[in-house]
C-alpha cells in the first residue's frame, strides 16, 4: 500500500436546474482501502458516482486518478483506466444468459490487453474465461446457473453479476452503489467475504452503502453526505458518534442501527 | 383485461409449452441427434432451396425482374432490421443508401468505365463509408434524432441534386452498364441476399453481435464497461448501409440508370413496412415481407402513387395493432405448441 | 437592403411554418411528422370549399381551419393515442399518415396550374425602395400577431397555462389533474390548425404543390432542432436564424439553397449543441 491517494476527489459540484445535487464534495482513497460513503437518501451519492466516472459531466471541481486527471473523461474511458462502477438499479443484460453477460466487458481493449484469468496465457476462449470470473464470484461452477438467463437469477446473484462485470475489466478500482441492498441477511453474510478477497486481491474499494451495520465490518473509513455536502469523515464509530451525523439521519427517518 | 398468454373460458385455460425438441437443442447442450439436427436445419434448407430455385420456377421474365426488386429490398430491409432490432436504431431512409450506392456505382461505372464486377463492391464500401460518416453526428444522441435525420436526409439529396442540377441532375445519370447475363445478374443477387441474411445472423450472435444488443438494451451498462458506444454504433451504421449502398449499386446496373427517383419513398417506406409485417428481430421476416409487399407494389404500379398510400396505412395499421409479424407468429410456432388446460 | 426585407419576410414564414410543429412537441412530446401533410392538404381544403362549393373566402378559411384541426385531433385520437411514449413509433405512424395523405392527393390529380388561391389584396408597396408585394406584408402581421397571442395565451389563459404546465412537467401537471390525452387533442388539434394557418398565408403566393408538404416538413424540423425542441421562443430566432442565412446564400451564391441551409444547420446543430438554442434537453447526453 502507497502513501499516495490512488484517487483524489476535489471540491466536485453538481446541479441539477435548481437543485444542488453536490456541493464542493472533496476526499481522498487510498490504493487497497475500503471506502465507505453514507447518508440519507437523496444526498447525493449516486450523483456523485455518476460524475467521478464521467456518466455525468461535473459542474466544478477535479478528479486525479494516479495522478491522472479524468474529470472530463467519457465514462467508456474512464472504465478502460481501472476505474469501474457497479449500477444501483441493476440492469444486466436480460435476453442473454448469465455468463454471455460477461461477453461485453472483455471485449473491451482493457480486457483484451490483460490477457487470460488468473495471470498467463491468451484471452482464448472467451465463454471460458466468463465461466472462470463467474466461479471467482460465487456462481457455482457444475450447476446450471452460469446458464440461465439473467432474467431469471435472484437479486443476490444479479449484484454478483453485476461485480463480475466490473472484475472482468482486471479493474483498479471498482465503485459499488449500494451492493448490499435488496439482499437477504444470509445473502448478504455470503457477500462479504467476496468484498474481503477482492480488496485482498489488490482492488480498491468505494462503497456506498444503506446497510451500515455489514459496511462498518468492511470499511474502516467512511465519509457522511448530507444535502450533497460533505458532513464528516472518519473511522466509523467517531462518524457515528457525530452530533450532526445522527441528526442527519434521525432527521430523515434513516434509522439503522450501527456499529 | 386479457392476457395473450392466458385466456380463461369456463374452467380451462390456454398454456403454452416449448415443445420436447426446442427444449434440448436449445442453449449449450449438443446435438446428438438427426432427428434434433433436422428440426433445427429443416426451416433454412427450405429457405435457401427456395430462393435458389425461384429464378427457374418463374416463367416470365417481367416477374423474374421483380424477384431481383425483391431482392434489392431485402436488403434494404435486412439493414433496416439489423440497426432496429439489434442495436436500437431505427433508419428510416433507406432511399438515402440505394441513392449513394446506386450514383457512385453509375459515376464509377459512366466516367472511369469500371465494369459492374468492380463497381459494386467499391461502391458499397464508399458508400457505406460516406453514409455512416454523414450520420456521425446523430450516434451520440437519443434515437429520435437518428430516425429524423435518416428520414430528411433522402429528401434533401433529391432536393439538392435537382437544385444544383448536379450528378445528371433531374435526368440522373445514363449509360451504365448493365450485367454481360441474365442468369449472373439473377443468380448473384440472391446468392448476395442469401450470403447477407446468414451472415448477419451469425453476426448477432458472435461476441460482437453481443456487444450490439448490450447497446440496445442497456448501453449504459456497455459504457461502464469501457466499450465506446459511438464506435459501435458507428461499425453498425457501417454495415447496414453497406448493405443498402450494394443494393443500389446494383439497381444501377440493372436497370443501367442511376437517378433521383432512388431517393424515392419506395426505398424509404417499404423496408419498414416489410419488417413490421414480416416480423422483426427475425432477419427473415422482413425477406419474407419483401417476398409479399414487392409484387403487390407492383401490381398497384397501375394505380400510381396510390401504393403509397396503400403501405403507409398496413404499416400504421400494424404499428398501432402491434402485431408481432408473421415469422415472430410462425417462429413461435415452430418452437411452441398451445393447448387447453383444466384448472 | 432587400435582405433585410426579404430576410424578414422568409423567417417569419418559416416560423409560421415551424410553430405549429414546435407547439406539439412542446406540450405533448409529439413529434407530429404529419405536419407538412396537414399544410398541404388544407391548401386543398380551402380551395375546394372556394372553387367547388362557391363559399366566400374569408369563410372557406375559416371553414378550412376547423377541418384540418378536426382531421389533426382525429389523427391523434385514433393513431398517434395508441403509440403514445414510444418516439419511434410515433414518428412512423404519423409519417406514415402525412405520406398516405400527401401522395393520396397527388394520385387523386391534384397537381398543376390550376390549384392555386387568390391572394387576399392585390398590389403592392415600396417600402425603401423595394416592391413588396401586400401578401408578404400581411404575412408579417399575421406571423407577428400569431406569435404574439401564442404567447399571451400561454401566460394568461388557464389552458393556454395548462399547455404550458404539461410542457414543463408532463407528471407534475398530470398530478395536479391535467389530464394529458386531453392536452396531446388539443395540441395536435392547435398545431393543425397552425399549420392550416401558415398554408393559407403563404400558399397564395405560389401554387399548391404536394412537394410543398415535404419540403415544409423538412423546414420545420431544421428549425426546431435548431431552436431546440420543446422551445417555441427558440423556434421563432431559430426562424430568423435560418432564414436569413437563407436569404443570404441565395443572393449571393446560388439559387434553390433553402434545402442545404437547413440540412446544414440540421447537421451543424447536432455536432455543438444538440439540444439546440433553447432546449431544454441535457438529457439528450446526460442520461443516468
Amino acid at each position: 500500500m502507497s502513501f499516495e491517494p490512488v484517487l483524489q476527489v476535489k471540491d466536485v459540484s453538481k446541479a441539477f436546474g435548481g437543485v444542488q445535487a453536490l456541493k464542493d464534495v472533496s476526499f481522498d482513497v487510498h490504493e487497497g482501502e475500503i471506502f465507505g460513503i453514507i447518508g440519507p437518501n437523496g444526498s447525493g451519492k449516486t450523483t456523485l458516482i455518476n460524475c467521478i466516472t464521467g456518466f455525468i459531466k461535473m459542474d466544478s471541481g477535479k478528479v486525479t486518478f494516479r495522478g491522472r486527471d479524468i474529470s472530463r473523461q467519457a465514462p467508456h474511458k474512464i472504465a478502460a483506466m481501472g476505474v469501474t462502477r457497479t449500477f444501483q438499479i441493476m440492469r444486466p443484460y436480460y435476453t442473454l444468459p448469465a455468463y454471455k453477460n460477461l461477453i461485453i466487458p472483455l471485449f473491451s481493449p482493457r480486457a483484451r490487453k490483460a490477457g487470460g484469468w488468473r495471470g498467463g496465457g491468451k484471452l482464448g476462449d472467451r465463454d471460458t474465461v466468463c465461466i472462470d470470473i463467474l466461479e471467482e464470484i460465487g456462481f457455482e461452477r457444475d450447476s446450471f446457473v452460469p446458464y440461465k438467463l439473467a432474467s431469471t437469477l435472484p437479486t443476490g446473484y444479479l449484484k454478483r453479476l453485476e461485480l463480475a462485470r466490473c472484475l472482468a475489466l482486471r479493474p483498479e478500482i471498482i465503485l459499488c452503489d449500494e451492493v448490499f441492498s435488496g439482499l437477504s441477511m444470509s445473502e448478504i453474510a455470503s457477500m462479504v467475504p467476496l468484498i474481503e478477497r477482492l480488496q485482498m486481491d489488490g482492488i480498491t474499494l468505494i462503497m456506498i452503502e444503506h446497510r451500515l451495520r455489514e459496511l462498518f465490518r468492511v470499511s474502516k473509513r467512511v465519509m457522511v453526505l448530507n444535502f450533497g455536502e460533505k458532513l464528516s469523515e472518519g473511522i466509523p464509530e467517531e462518524v457515528m458518534a457525530d452530533e450532526e451525523v445522527k441528526r442527519a439521519y434521525l432527521g430523515s427517518e434513516e434509522v439503522e442501527e450501527s456499529v | 383485461m386479457q392476457n395473450a398468454g392466458l385466456r380463461m373460458i369456463e374452467d380451462r385455460r390456454k398454456e403454452r409449452l416449448d415443445r420436447g425438441i426446442k427444449v434440448t437443442t436449445e442453449g449449450i447442450y449438443a446435438i446428438s441427434s438427426w432427428q434434433e439436427m433436422g428440426y433445427l436445419l429443416l426451416p433454412r434448407l427450405v429457405l435457401i432451396c427456395g430462393i435458389l430455385a425461384l429464378p427457374l420456377v418463374i416463367p416470365s421474365l417481367y416477374w423474374q425482374r421483380v424477384i431481383s426488386i425483391v431482392c434489392i429490398y431485402s436488403l434494404l430491409a435486412l439493414g433496416f432490421d439489423f440497426l432496429a432490432h439489434f442495436v436500437g436504431l431505427v433508419s428510416l431512409g433507406g432511399a438515402f443508401f440505394i441513392g449513394t450506392g446506386g450514383y457512385i456505382a453509375a459515376i464509377l461505372n459512366t466516367s472511369f468505365g469500371l465494369p459492374p464486377i468492380l463497381t459494386i463492391p467499391i461502391a458499397t464500401i464508399a458508400g457505406g463509408a460516406i453514409c455512416t460518416l454523414l450520420l456521425y453526428p446523430c450516434l451520440p444522441l437519443r434515437g429520435v434524432y437518428f430516425a429524423i435525420v435518416t428520414l430528411m436526409y433522402p429528401l434533401v439529396m433529391a432536393r439538392i441534386i435537382e437544385a444544383l442540377d448536379v450528378l445528371g441532375g433531374t435526368d440522373g445519370i445514363i449509360g451504365v452498364a448493365s450485367f454481360p447475363n441474365r442468369w449472373i445478374e439473377q443468380y448473384g443477387l440472391l446468392l448476395i441476399v442469401i450470403v447477407s441474411l446468414f451472415g448477419l445472423r451469425r453476426l448477432v450472435n458472435e461476441d460482437i453481435g453481443l456487444v450490439f444488443r448490450g447497446v440496445k438494451d442497456n448501453d449504459q451498462a456497455v459504457k461502464a464497461s469501457a466499450l465506446s458506444i459511438n464506435f459501435y454504433k458507428s461499425i453498425a451504421v457501417f454495415i447496414a448501409s453497406s448493405l443498402g449502398c450494394l443494393a443500389g449499386a446494383y439497381l444501377a446496373h440493372i436497370y443501367m440508370w442511376s437517378g433521383i427517383s432512388q431517393f424515392a419513398l419506395d426505398f424509404s417506406i417499404i423496408p419498414i413496412a416489410a419488417t413490421v409485417i414480416g416480423g422483426g428481430g427475425t432477419l427473415v421476416g422482413p425477406i419474407l415481407g419483401c417476398f409479399i409487399l414487392v409484387p403487390i407494389s407492383e401490381l398497384l404500379r397501375a394505380f400510381g402513387t396510390l401504393r403509397i398510400v396503400f403501405y403507409s396505412l398496413i404499416l400504421v395499421a400494424f404499428i398501432v395493432f402491434r402485431s408481432e409479424g408473421i415469422m415472430v407468429y410462425a417462429e413461435r410456432k415452430y418452437h411452441q405448441f398451445e393447448r387447453w388446460v383444466k384448472v | 437592403m432587400d435582405i433585410l426585407i426579404y430576410g424578414i419576410i422568409n423567417s417569419i414564414s418559416l416560423a409560421l411554418i415551424a410553430i405549429g410543429f414546435a407547439l406539439v412537441y412542446g406540450i405533448s412530446r409529439l413529434a407530429n411528422f404529419a405536419h407538412g401533410a396537414l399544410y398541404v392538404v388544407n391548401g386543398f381544403i380551402v380551395w375546394s370549399i372556394l372553387n367547388i362549393l362557391h363559399i366566400n373566402y374569408l369563410l372557406s378559411i375559416i371553414l378550412s381551419l376547423i377541418i384540418i384541426g378536426l382531421i389533426g385531433a382525429a389523427i391523434y385520437q385514433f393513431i398517434l393515442i395508441r403509440v403514445r411514449g414510444m418516439a419511434i413509433s410515433e414518428i412512423i405512424a404519423s409519417y406514415a399518415i402525412g405520406l398516405a395523405m400527401l401522395e393520396g392527393f397527388r394520385w387523386g390529380g391534384f397537381k398543376g396550374m390550376t390549384y392555386t388561391l387568390p391572394v387576399f389584396i392585390r398590389g403592392s408597396i415600396e417600402i425603401a425602395g423595394i416592391p413588396v408585394d401586400f401578401q408578404r406584408i400581411l404575412l408579417v402581421l399575421i406571423g407577428g400577431l400569431v406569435v404574439l397571442f401564442l404567447w399571451l395565451f400561454t401566460h394568461y389563459n388557464r389552458i393556454g397555462l395548462a399547455l404550458k404546465g404539461m410542457a414543463q412537467d408532463e407528471r407534475a401537471a398530470m398530478m395536479l389533474g391535467i389530464d394529458s390525452d386531453k392536452m396531446a387533442l388539443i395540441a395536435m388539434g392547435l398545431g393543425s390548425i397552425l399549420a392550416g394557418l401558415a398554408a393559407v398565408v403563404i400558399l397564395p403566393m405560389g401554387n399548391i404543390v404536394v412537394e410543398a408538404g415535404y419540403d415544409k416538413l423538412i423546414m420545420a424540423i431544421a428549425v426546431c432542432i435548431v431552436g431546440g425542441l420543446g422551445s417555441w421562443v427558440g423556434a421563432v430566432i431559430a426562424a430568423f436564424l435560418i432564414g436569413f442565412a437563407q436569404i443570404i446564400t441565395v443572393k449571393y451564391i446560388a439559387s434553390h439553397f433553402h434545402m442545404v441551409i437547413a440540412l446544414l444547420a440540421i447537421i451543424i446543430t447536432l455536432i455543438l449543441r444538440p439540444s439546440g438554442l433553447f432546449g431544454r434537453q441535457k438529457e439528450l447526453e446526460e442520461r443516468v
